[in-house]
C-alpha cells in the first residue's frame, strides 16, 4: 500500500484510475444487466406464447383453426397482431357467442392476463399492430377540438356524431362508444375489427388517435357535459322533434282541457 | 220455424193510441234559446272580483320579472359554464337560465289573459244574426247598368287599336321581372362537369395534410383525400371539396372483379368519388369485410369491389372512380380527372 500511495500524485495517477473505474463500469454493466434481462424477457415472453397457446386450443381453435389459418367459420388469425386481440377479447366479443351479421360486445370471460398470453400467441403468428401502451392512448392532453374535426370526418358517419352508434347493412352496426375504455377505443382505430375499416398510424398518426379519444370521452359517456340538457339519446332532429310533438303538444292540449273543464261559475251544475 | 210458434210475450208491444202514445209538441224543432245566464262569484262579490284582479297582476308581474331575469342571465353567466341540475345531468347554467325565464315570461302572460278573461271579463253569451248575403235587384241593375255605361264611354269595344295594344303592353310588363332573374346568380356552365383532380395532382391524406404514399394505405383501411393545392383556409375549400372529396380503400387486388376497376388501381388501392350519385350525400359508411360502402341518407350501397355498382337503393350510377398513380417521388397522384360529372345525375347530364 505504500507503494501504491507513494505514486498517489503521479501525473498518470488520474488517468489509471478513470480507466480502472471504467473497465470496472462497463464489465459489471456487461456482466449483469442487458444479458440478465434480455434472457428473462425471452423467457417470460415464450412462456406466455406456450399458455396462449394452451387457451387458443381450448377457446378459438374451432373457428379459427388449429394455427389460426382460420376455417370457414373464423378468419385466419395471422397478422392481426396483439392489439386486435385484446379488443377482440377484451370487450368480450370474442369467443363469439353465435355466428351472426356481427358479434356483439358482452361479459368479459378472460382475465387481463389470458388475454396477454393469447395476444402473445398470436402475436407470434405474424407480424400486426402491437397492443398500446398507456403512453400511446391516454387522452390526456390531448386537442379536443382537432378530435372533434377528425371524429366528423373520420367516424362520425357510422358511429353518429357524439359516437351515439347507428345502423349498416343487413344486420350490421356501428356500436355506442359509451363507455368504451381509451385502450379499446384505440385498438378498435388500429385494427378495424369485424366490417370497421382500420386507421392505421400512417394514414393517422398515433396523436391524431389521442385527439380522438379526447373527443369522444368529452362528449359522450356519463361524465360528458350535455349543455342543451336532455340529448334525447344524440340522434338529432328526429327524436327532438318526437318528444316535442308528443310531449310538447301533449302538455298544451292537457291544459286546454283543464282550463275547459274547471268553470268558474259561482253555483257548479 | 215459423212465425206462429213465436211465444206472444217476446214480441214488441203493439203502438196503441190509448197507452203509451207519445207526445207530439208543436214544432220539434224550435230554438230553445240560450240557457239562463249563471254568475260567477266574482259577478256577485266585489272582493272576489278584486282578488282575481290582483292574481292576474300578480301573474304578468311574474311575467316581467321573469324577463328581467332573462336579461339578467344572459349577462350573468358565461357561455361555458356547466352545473349539475336534477334530472337533465350536467347542462349549460346560460342555456338553462334562459329557457326557464323566458318560458316562464310567455307561460304568465298566457296564464293571466286566460284567469282575466275566465274571471272579470263579461261572460254573457251573445247570439249574432245572420244577414243575408245576396245583393237587393235594385243594387244588381245598377252596378250592370253603372259598368255597361263606363265600358261604352271608355271606348274598349270601338276602339279596337287601343283594346289590343293595351293587352300587348300588360302582357309584356311582366317579363322584365322574368329576365332579372338572371340576375340571381351566374349559370353554373361547365362547373359540375370537372373537378380539382388532374393529371399529376398528389393525392393530400386530409388528416395529415401529407401526400398519401402506397405503404401508408393497409389492406381494410380508409382514408379520405384532398387534391394537392387546396388548403381548408381557401375561399373556395367548401365548393371544391364538395366535388373532389376523395375515399380510397385498399382491397386485394384478386378481390377486385371490375376490370376497369383493376386498371384504374395502384395495387389495390382504389379511390372514388365521396359524393353519392343520388343526391350528393357525403357517403362513407365503409364495410370493409364487404367492401360495402352505405349512403346514409337513402340507404343506397355500393359495392367497391366492384367498379362501386349500386347494389342497392335509389342511387341512378355507381360512383365515379379516379384513375391513380406513382409519381417519381413514390407519392400517390391522379392520373386525370373524373371520367364523369361526379354526384347526383342533372339535367344536362346526359
Amino acid at each position: 500500500m505504500k507503494k501504491l500511495s507513494a505514486r498517489r500524485r503521479h501525473p498518470l495517477a488520474a488517468v489509471v484510475v478513470l480507466l480502472l473505474a471504467l473497465a470496472a463500469t462497463g464489465g459489471l454493466y456487461a456482466a449483469f444487466a442487458p444479458a440478465g434481462t434480455a434472457k428473462a424477457d425471452e423467457t417470460a415472453q415464450s412462456l406466455a406464447i406456450e399458455e396462449g397457446k394452451k387457451l387458443y386450443a381450448v377457446g378459438c381453435a374451432s373457428c379459427h383453426g388449429t394455427g389460426g389459418q382460420g376455417t370457414t367459420d373464423g378468419p385466419s388469425l395471422v397478422g392481426v397482431g396483439s392489439a386486435a386481440v385484446d379488443f377482440q377479447v377484451g370487450t368480450g366479443r370474442m369467443p363469439a357467442q353465435q355466428p351472426g351479421a356481427q358479434v356483439p360486445k358482452k361479459k368479459v370471460i378472460y382475465t387481463q392476463a389470458e388475454i396477454d398470453q393469447l395476444a402473445a400467441y398470436i402475436a407470434s403468428l405474424g407480424a400486426g399492430p402491437i397492443t398500446p401502451t398507456e403512453g400511446q392512448y391516454s387522452p390526456d392532453g390531448a386537442d379536443i377540438a382537432r378530435g372533434g374535426d377528425l371524429f366528423r370526418s373520420n367516424c362520425a358517419q357510422c358511429h353518429n356524431f357524439t359516437g351515439e352508434g347507428g345502423a349498416l347493412t343487413h344486420g350490421k352496426y356501428a356500436p355506442n362508444l359509451e363507455g368504451v375504455s381509451p385502450k379499446h377505443l384505440y385498438e378498435a382505430m388500429q385494427t378495424g375489427p369485424q366490417n370497421m375499416p382500420s386507421f392505421p398510424d400512417t394514414t393517422m398518426p398515433e396523436k391524431e388517435k389521442k385527439d380522438i379519444i379526447a373527443y369522444v370521452q368529452a362528449v359522450n359517456g356519463e361524465k360528458a357535459d350535455s349543455p342543451g340538457g336532455l340529448s334525447l339519446g344524440g340522434l338529432g332532429p328526429v327524436s327532438e322533434g318526437l318528444f316535442a310533438w308528443v310531449f310538447g303538444l301533449g302538455a298544451l292540449i292537457a291544459v286546454a282541457v283543464w282550463v275547459a273543464a274547471h268553470t268558474a261559475k259561482a253555483k257548479k251544475s | 220455424m215459423s212465425s206462429q210458434e213465436i211465444p206472444e210475450e217476446n214480441l214488441p208491444a203493439e203502438q196503441d193510441t190509448a197507452h203509451g202514445a207519445v207526445k207530439v209538441l208543436d214544432d220539434p224543432f224550435a230554438d230553445p234559446g240560450l240557457p239562463p245566464h249563471k254568475p260567477r262569484i266574482q259577478d256577485i262579490d266585489e272582493r272576489a272580483a278584486r282578488r282575481s284582479e290582483r292574481a292576474v297582476a300578480f301573474m304578468f308581474t311574474l311575467s316581467m320579472l321573469a324577463t328581467v331575469g332573462f336579461i339578467a342571465s344572459y349577462v350573468i353567466f358565461p357561455v361555458d359554464k356547466i352545473v349539475y341540475i336534477w334530472p337533465f345531468g350536467r347542462v349549460s347554467a346560460l342555456n338553462f337560465s334562459l329557457g326557464l325565464t323566458l318560458g316562464a315570461a310567455l307561460f304568465f302572460i298566457g296564464a293571466g289573459a286566460v284567469h282575466w278573461a275566465r274571471t272579470l271579463m263579461s261572460d254573457v253569451e251573445i247570439a249574432d244574426e245572420r244577414h243575408p248575403i245576396q245583393a237587393s235587384p235594385e243594387t244588381k241593375a245598377k252596378v250592370m247598368a253603372d259598368f255597361a255605361a263606363g265600358a261604352a264611354e271608355s271606348g274598349m269595344g270601338r276602339r279596337k287599336l287601343i283594346r289590343n295594344t293595351m293587352f300587348g303592353a300588360l302582357t309584356l310588363v311582366p317579363l322584365s321581372g322574368i329576365v332579372l332573374l338572371r340576375d340571381m346568380g351566374p349559370l353554373p356552365e361547365k362547373k359540375l362537369r370537372s373537378t380539382l383532380w388532374a393529371n399529376g395532382k398528389q393525392l393530400i391524406n386530409m388528416n395529415t395534410h401529407e401526400p398519401l404514399r402506397p405503404e401508408d394505405v393497409a389492406v381494410g383501411s380508409l382514408t379520405f383525400a384532398m387534391p394537392e393545392g387546396l388548403t381548408e383556409h381557401d375561399h373556395d375549400f367548401q365548393v371544391q371539396i364538395a366535388k373532389a372529396a376523395l375515399m380510397i380503400v385498399r382491397i386485394q387486388p384478386e378481390d377486385i372483379k371490375d376490370k376497369r376497376e383493376l386498371e384504374w388501381s395502384h395495387e389495390g388501392i382504389v379511390a372514388f368519388s365521396k359524393i353519392c350519385t343520388h343526391v350528393g350525400c357525403p357517403i362513407s359508411l365503409y364495410e370493409q369485410q364487404t367492401h360495402h360502402v352505405l349512403c346514409p341518407c337513402h340507404q343506397s350501397t355500393f359495392d367497391l369491389s366492384d367498379g362501386a355498382r349500386v347494389i342497392f337503393g335509389p342511387a341512378g350510377h355507381a360512383l365515379p372512380q379516379l384513375r391513380i398513380g406513382v409519381n417519381d417521388k413514390g407519392n400517390l397522384e391522379a392520373l386525370g380527372d373524373f371520367d364523369e360529372p361526379v354526384g347526383p345525375a342533372f339535367w344536362e347530364r346526359g
